[in-house]
């Protein structure tokens, strides 16, 4: 028996040292991050405390079952003790982890009730989670009437479909975790989040923040970050929200606000242009290649590039009676969703333009045949 | 003539099982139903694994090569169920089934028909849950909690899986019923409430903790029926519900639950650690009342599954501090396990080795269990691959391994054969290096920032993921031993003693091996 378990303990350090070499490419990766805001430290704080704890706790009791397995054997020739009862023992082992307990109860108190007040913030953020992409909506403040929707960037997109041998070392540490419209915000500022979700409920996570929050349809959310260094910040929802959960990444760039200024104007210069380009009259070339891009990143993951679909969950759109029918069904289907399936409203989400150019694409790509659509005809039907 | 009357005689006192399948079907008999549970869960066992197999092959690296996202969700929703429901619940039950009308003197359970009837709903139920993925729509994905509006999105076989639901519910509630008829009634003189084996005393609290909370679940899934057909909104915000209520509902099942499918294990525990240390249980009653606080903490904190649905932060603090609470009764349980161990004449056999394991992977179960009971350290935790490795660590190493104990401990008085030491030795090794080299990288993918029921991740989690993947296909495949060891046992083997183990105390141990057909047609006196 001896001889085996040295057999066995050789492995166990082998198997210990093959832990170690993969670690060893970067630590970070063993344990929670520390973050970027007073809120984040305090947590991973919090999270080192009790976990020495756990560890002074685990040597003392495995300390004192090795020792046991070690010395009181029968192989040993040692005697069993026939003793089976002891109050005080019962007492002590009572007491001690209670006062453990409490002295670890009172800095997370202070913690959380610390990171649950939403109050003085300096601007609102809405967040709408959305099967399976993410809406931001600048409440109040600079960029007050700013809102976009962000969505896995394009070639992620592309790279993550079943079966394609795709390089994803040329995305680094990024690969899932970048976005079309990243959320910008300013540094040195308090900004409440309020969290909502559109259809299922989502959970909107940034590590590098210390804390998640769900967001849940027809009820909102609060939570507030305070961002002390410009940088870019990466996290994904952490609901269970149907089949591309975990193609739902977030990313946040906090500027300087010197930066945030610049970024703010360019935002609004570009929705006054959006407004303007939307009331003229567009080509069908034009909506054709605008709406291949809406497409890809809003349609593409349930309907596929090829616009087959997989039925009878994601029908196909190529064929489609609505995609080839009456512009009106099919604008209405767009807009509005359809209840009770993954098919999300796209009025909240697409703007006339964008709406306008998908609706296009669909009812002229893949061999489909149909209508242009208008901007305008979509703006006089919200 | 008279040596025919006398065998007639013989019949009528003690007669043996029909032959044949029909023996398994119509049994009434405590044994043959446990053992019917216990190869049931087996199965069920193989099943959710296989399952946790191509999670595991999916994820083995980077990108999406083995199955699609939707699939990949249908196998972590229903690998769950499976194993909650099909694997080691009814485990338990076998095993009570078993234990139970041996270790109090009782002849049978008090009520055969129910036990044969709960018995049989479960190849049914669990029929009808796996048969939708062959409906449109494909199986479950929503995640075993079935939280809406998300579940409502299933295909066709949304009615199929809740009524699966309902069926294992009625099999559960009748088999604890069953339980606590039987504890409470059939005793051989002598045995009081505080003299029975504690494998009894989890039991019954456990059969007590299945009662309240069963029903509560039928209700929760009864209502998602609703809200799906029946145009009612109890979880849709439209029509004046509320999704996070469903989940506080479940919840209030979900926690118990848990408890559910520890205590028997605790119970188990308390039986191999002191056989094989060669003395007594340290603080029996003390486990007792521990047993009971943990049943009762587990009604009251529900809500640490919730902490980031945004409830009110009195709310929060009182789930934090009430899970925080549990730590205390579970720390005596861990530390009169080690008194036991402490100053014994200890060996080492396989049960044993179970037993070990199971203190301490469960004992780190519960660590993690600790840390995620701090709230505001839970906002980072929550829905992480760290939950996957510390529920994995309780239910793996804590349920399954005292399963397994328990099945190589009482296999030799079941079955009369000794199983295959060396292999039991060899099985136990394979299976914890293993099943630590799956579950312990988990912690640090969670900590690192990998969320739980994502079939494709960025590349940094790469390295832990594969090693994880290459744990779990090495446990999974060792537990093809386990099949082989009980094959072997049942088929023969180095004949057993009555006592089967040189320390083994209670009544189970003074009957044959293999014990007779009915367990003590005659109550034994216990003093």
């Amino acid at each position: 028996m001896v001889m085996l378990s040295r057999k066995w303990l050789k492995l166990l350090l082998g198997a210990l040292g093959f832990y170690a070499g993969a670690a060893s490419a970067d630590y970070s990766l063993l344990n929670m991050t520390q973050g970027v805001t007073e809120t984040s430290r305090a947590v991973y704080d919090l999270h080192m405390i009790i976990f020495w704890v756990c560890v002074v706790i685990g040597i003392v009791v495995f300390g004192a079952m090795i020792y046991s397995i070690i010395n009181h054997r029968k192989s040993k020739g040692f005697k069993a003790a026939q003793f089976h009862e002891s109050t005080t023992m019962e007492i002590v082992w009572t007491v001690i982890p209670i006062v453990i307990l409490v002295s670890m109860a009172i800095p997370a108190t202070k913690v959380l009730l610390a990171m649950e007040d939403t109050s003085d913030a300096d601007m609102t953020i809405k967040v709408t989670g959305i099967q399976w992409k993410w809406k931001y909506d600048y409440i109040d403040g600079e960029a007050e009437g700013v809102s976009f929707v962000s969505s896995l960037h394009p070639d992620h997109n592309e790279a993550r479909l079943l079966g394609v041998d795709a390089d994803l070392e040329r995305f680094e540490d990024t690969y899932l975790l970048e976005v079309d419209n990243p959320l910008v915000v300013p540094t040195g500022q308090k900004i409440r989040f309020l969290l909502t979700a559109a259809d299922v409920i989502h959970a909107w996570w940034v590590p590098e923040l210390g804390w998640k929050k769900d967001a849940i349809p027809g009820f909102i959310n609060e939570g507030w970050t305070y961002i002390e260094e410009p940088g870019v910040y990466r996290g994904q929802c952490a609901e269970l929200c149907g089949k591309d959960h975990g193609f739902m990444p977030i990313v946040v760039v906090a500027k300087s606000p010197s930066d945030y200024k610049a970024w703010v104007a360019e935002q609004k210069g570009a929705a006054a242009l959006a407004d303007a380009s939307a009331g003229r009259e567009w080509t069908k070339d034009e909506l054709m290649v605008k709406g291949e891009a809406v497409y890809k990143t809003n349609c593409a993951a349930c309907h596929l590039p090829n616009g087959a679909g997989v039925p009878p969950a994601f029908p196909a759109l190529a064929g489609s009676p609505i995609a080839i029918g009456d512009a009106a069904a099919h604008i209405d289907m767009v807009m509005n969703g359809k209840s009770g399936t993954a098919m999300a409203a796209y009025k909240g989400i697409l703007n006339d333009v964008d709406m306008a150019a998908v609706i296009t694409y669909e009812r002229n790509a893949w061999g489909n045949s149909a209508s242009v659509v208008q901007p305008a005809e979509i703006k006089a039907k919200r | 003539m008279s040596t025919a009357t006398a065998t007639h005689d013989g019949d009528h006192h003690d007669h043996g099982p029909a032959k044949g399948l029909m023996r398994w079907i119509t049994t009434t008999n405590h044994k043959d139903i446990g053992t019917l549970y216990l190869l049931f869960a087996l199965i069920m066992f193989f099943i959710g694994g296989a399952m946790a197999l191509v999670i595991r092959a999916e994820l083995f690296q980077p990108g999406m090569q083995v199955v699609d996202p939707q699939f990949f969700n249908s196998m972590t929703t229903v690998h769950a169920l499976l194993m909650i429901f099909g694997a080691v619940m009814p485990a338990f039950t076998g095993l009570a089934n078993w234990l139970i009308p041996m270790q109090i003197g009782a002849p049978d359970m008090a009520l055969p028909r129910m036990n044969n009837f709960s018995f049989w709903i479960l190849p049914f139920a669990f029929t009808l849950l796996l048969s939708t993925f062959f409906m449109s729509g494909g199986g479950p994905a929503g995640g075993w909690t079935l939280y809406p509006p998300l579940s409502l999105q299933m295909g066709d076989g949304f009615p199929f899986m809740i009524f699966a639901i309902h069926l294992a519910g009625i099999s559960s509630i009748m088999g604890s019923i069953n339980v606590i008829v039987t504890i409470l009634n059939m005793r051989a003189p002598g045995m009081t409430l505080m003299k029975m084996p504690l494998f009894v005393w989890t039991w019954l609290i456990t059969a007590y903790l299945l009662i309240a909370t069963m029903p509560v679940l039928a209700g929760a899934v009864t209502m998602l029926l609703t809200d799906k057909f029946a145009g009612t909104s109890f979880f849709s915000a439209a029509g004046g519900g509320d999704p996070v209520m469903y989940q506080h509902i479940f919840w209030f099942f979900g926690h118990p639950e848990v408890y559910i499918l520890i205590l028997p294990a605790f119970g188990i525990i308390s039986a191999i650690v002191p056989t094989f240390a060669r003395k007594p249980l340290f603080g029996y009653s003390s486990m007792v009342y521990a047993t009971a606080s943990i049943a009762f903490l587990s009604f009251i904190v529900w809500a640490h599954h919730m902490f980031t649905v945004g409830m009110p932060v009195v709310g929060e603090l009182f789930f934090m501090y009430a899970t925080m609470m549990i730590a205390v009764p579970t720390g005596v349980k861990i530390f009169n396990w080690v008194s036991t161990m402490w100053k014994g004449s200890m060996t080492f056999e396989t049960p044993m080795l179970f037993a070990i394991g199971f203190i301490m992977m469960f004992t780190i179960g519960g660590f993690s269990g600790l840390m995620l009971a701090i709230a505001p350290a839970d906002f980072q935790y929550h829905d992480t691959y760290f939950v996957v490795a510390h529920f994995h660590y309780v239910l793996v190493t804590g349920a399954v391994y005292s399963i397994m104990a328990a099945a190589y401990f009482w296999l030799p008085k079941w079955t009369g054969n000794m199983y295959d030491e060396k292999l039991g030795r060899i099985h136990f090794w394979i299976s914890t290096i293993s099943v630590n080299v799956l579950f312990f990288p988990q912690h640090f993918l969670g900590l690192a920032g990998m969320p739980r029921r994502i079939p494709d991740y960025a590349v940094q989690f790469a390295d832990w993921n594969m090693i994880s993947s290459i744990g779990g296909f090495v446990f999974g495949l060792s537990q093809l031993m386990f099949v082989w060891i009980i094959f072997k046992t049942i088929r023969g083997g180095e004949k057993a003693t009555d006592e089967v183990w040189e320390g083994a105390k209670g009544l189970e141990w003074t009957l044959s091996s293999p014990p007779p057909y009915h367990s003590f047609n005659v109550a034994p006196e216990v003093k």
